[in-house]
């Protein structure tokens, strides 16, 4: 069980919102880059959010640049999971890859602040103080085998190979 | 019932997969070219050293490009350079160093073959696909295991086809057509598709206009940008001298498209993507004569000999307007040559360009062109997200070379119709 408050965020948040081009020199320095995260779409975030947080976006989150950098950072700011109502293609293979759940699902009506509770198994975010439940999309399955691994490299070294 | 045809997307991966496979199936397809650059690069070789490989998978198919950084601003990227080259030396891979081109370009002009699976390090290996090439941007960590495995896993996609009819009309070009596409069918209208293009329009399309087209497939989600391999394929790798790399590719007549999209070239418009989403289009006359700062021509986009004609044609015996700095940028030394050969570049430096050299700089605010609080800059390039070029108080607008070049005129994003 994932439990943890929201960081709510609009539709459309760019990779170049979570780890901007600009910062492209740290990127060889991951704990100073981390200390970025988020910076052009909510310059307080990176001290506000705390372990086990959740990043909720709206439509299209994490569109642009295939930089893995993006999940990781938000992954290394101690956020548990990525909620939004549709994800970028290469920042979901991405964040997979790192270990960091997606879950799209509706998040219309989750608010900032509010407290929510993931059930994976189950597939239900729980806002404990909206009160409602909502389901999420299952993961795909080959990227829920890698996801359970901890992400592509753990995957990897154990299989040696992509297993169908 | 009745077996449906492949698309493109489909005969590659099932060529490359070794099997029959169709939308919707997970394919694990050989990899025919994988590459980092400079801002992606060192992540992936940590993953792979840290995965405990160390051998690759081809060494002669596997390129790291230092183009992001091309010469280096600063001592912690000019160390990643040097952790590349390291990389380069102890594993035997091609290694494209500073000033040697944009990566896109680089393999555009020198390595993509059509039918090939091509992965990159960065989401504009799309532009590939204008060869005929399934090609598509993964993370650093997908780009170590390609490298180490000489393989990856795709979801395969399905196609949304783009059909083309008719031929541009003066002051109208490839670029006008993919922001038109995108603002049609929305920044995330072709998530985990491909875009497929056909059609008689396609037919005439030289492939510098089809590179510029599927560069631009992911800023609508897609995963690629596919063009058939025609007899513009040839010619293109012909100039080149690599025809021994053609190959004739299509889709089967009656493949499955869910949805196909008709556009009559001859109805389009000069279009500009307004700040902050590519999908945010207008025709550049409904703009009304924004002020611009700073002019941007370049990239893996526009930065190919046909833009570097299209600028200096419009600005020759001209000047630029005296509050409008003027960045040009050819893609790659092959460019570069040409368009001083030709005296573009002549042309270009009177009319009060600054040239810089083959790279990425400026359209991703790393370097050379970084934008000031509320500063707004018109660019060729693929993206005007908030933060882009340096500063997230920045305004991008996009649109054609021609566009950009008139606009650097006027000192206001002008049609270009007005100057031809």
């Amino acid at each position: 069980m994932l439990k943890g408050r929201a960081f709510k965020f609009g539709d459309n948040i760019s990779t170049d919102h979570i780890v901007p081009g600009r910062l492209a020199h740290l990127r060889s320095n991951l704990p100073e880059l981390a200390r970025h995260v988020l910076e052009d779409a909510d310059p307080e975030f990176a001290c506000k959010v705390k372990t086990g947080d959740f990043v909720v976006g709206g439509s299209n989150f994490g569109l642009g640049s295939s930089r893995e950098h993006a999940p990781l950072v938000i992954k290394m700011a101690g956020v548990s999971a990525v909620l939004a109502k549709s994800v970028a293609r290469i920042f979901f293979r991405n964040a997979i890859n790192r270990g960091l759940p997606v879950l799209i699902c509706d998040t219309d009506n989750i608010n900032d602040g509010d407290e929510l509770e993931v059930d994976m198994a189950a597939g239900t975010i729980k806002n404990l103080t909206g009160g409602r439940t909502i389901t999420f999309k299952p993961i795909p399955d080959f990227m829920l085998s890698i996801l359970n691994e901890g992400g592509i490299m753990p995957y990897i070294k154990k299989h040696g190979d992509f297993k169908l | 019932m009745t077996q449906v045809g492949f698309t493109l997307a489909e005969k590659i991966l099932s060529a490359k997969s070794g099997s029959v496979r169709k939308a919707g199936d997970i394919a694990i397809a050989a990899v025919d070219l994988a590459f980092v650059q400079d801002t992606t690069g060192p992540l992936a070789i940590r993953a792979f050293r840290e995965a405990g490989f160390c051998r690759l998978a081809n060494h002669k198919k596997t390129v790291l490009f230092l183009d992001h950084a091309a010469p280096s601003p600063n001592w912690q990227l000019s160390n990643d350079h040097i952790f590349m080259r390291e990389f380069a030396r102890e594993t035997g891979c091609v290694l494209s160093d500073v000033g040697e081109g944009v990566c896109h370009q680089v393999v555009a002009e020198k390595l993509a073959k059509p039918g090939d699976v091509i992965v990159g390090a960065d989401s504009h290996t799309v532009t590939a696909g204008g060869l005929g090439a399934f090609a598509t941007g993964m993370g650093s960590s997908d780009i170590a295991v390609a490298f180490a495995l000489g393989k990856t896993w795709f979801r395969v996609p399905e196609s949304l086809m783009i059909e083309l009819a008719g031929k541009f009309s003066k002051g109208v070009y490839a670029k006008d057509l993919i922001l038109y596409l995108i603002g049609k069918i929305g920044a995330d209208g072709a998530t985990y598709k491909a875009l497929e293009f056909g059609g008689p329009g396609v037919a005439g399309m030289p492939v510098a206009d089809r590179l510029t087209i599927a560069n631009m497939a992911v800023e609508a989600g897609a995963k690629v940008g596919l063009f058939p391999s025609d007899e513009m394929t040839y010619q293109y790798l012909k100039v080149l001298g690599r025809e021994a790399d053609y190959e004739p590719l299509s889709a089967d007549s009656d493949a499955g498209y869910p949805e196909r999209i008709k556009i009559d070239l001859s109805t389009l418009q000069p279009m500009v993507s307004k700040p902050h989403t590519v999908d945010n289009t207008v025709t550049a006359g409904e703009l009304g004569g924004v002020k611009i700062d700073q002019v941007v021509i370049g990239t893996c986009t526009n930065g190919r000999i046909q833009d570097m004609e299209i600028a200096a044609s419009i600005l020759k015996g001209r000047r630029r307007h005296p509050q409008t700095r003027l960045i040009i940028s050819p893609a790659s030394p092959g460019v570069l040559r040409e368009a001083i050969k030709k005296g573009y570049i002549e042309t270009l430096i009177e009319a009060g360009a600054v040239i810089l050299p083959p790279g990425c700089g400026p359209c991703l605010g790393l370097h050379q062109g970084a934008l000031g609080d509320d500063e707004v800059c018109l660019s060729t390039a693929n993206r005007n997200f908030k933060g882009r070029m340096g500063n997230p108080k920045g305004h991008i607008y996009l649109a054609s070379t021609a566009t950009a070049a008139a606009s650097a005129l006027a000192g206001r994003i002008t049609d270009p119709r007005e100057v031809l």
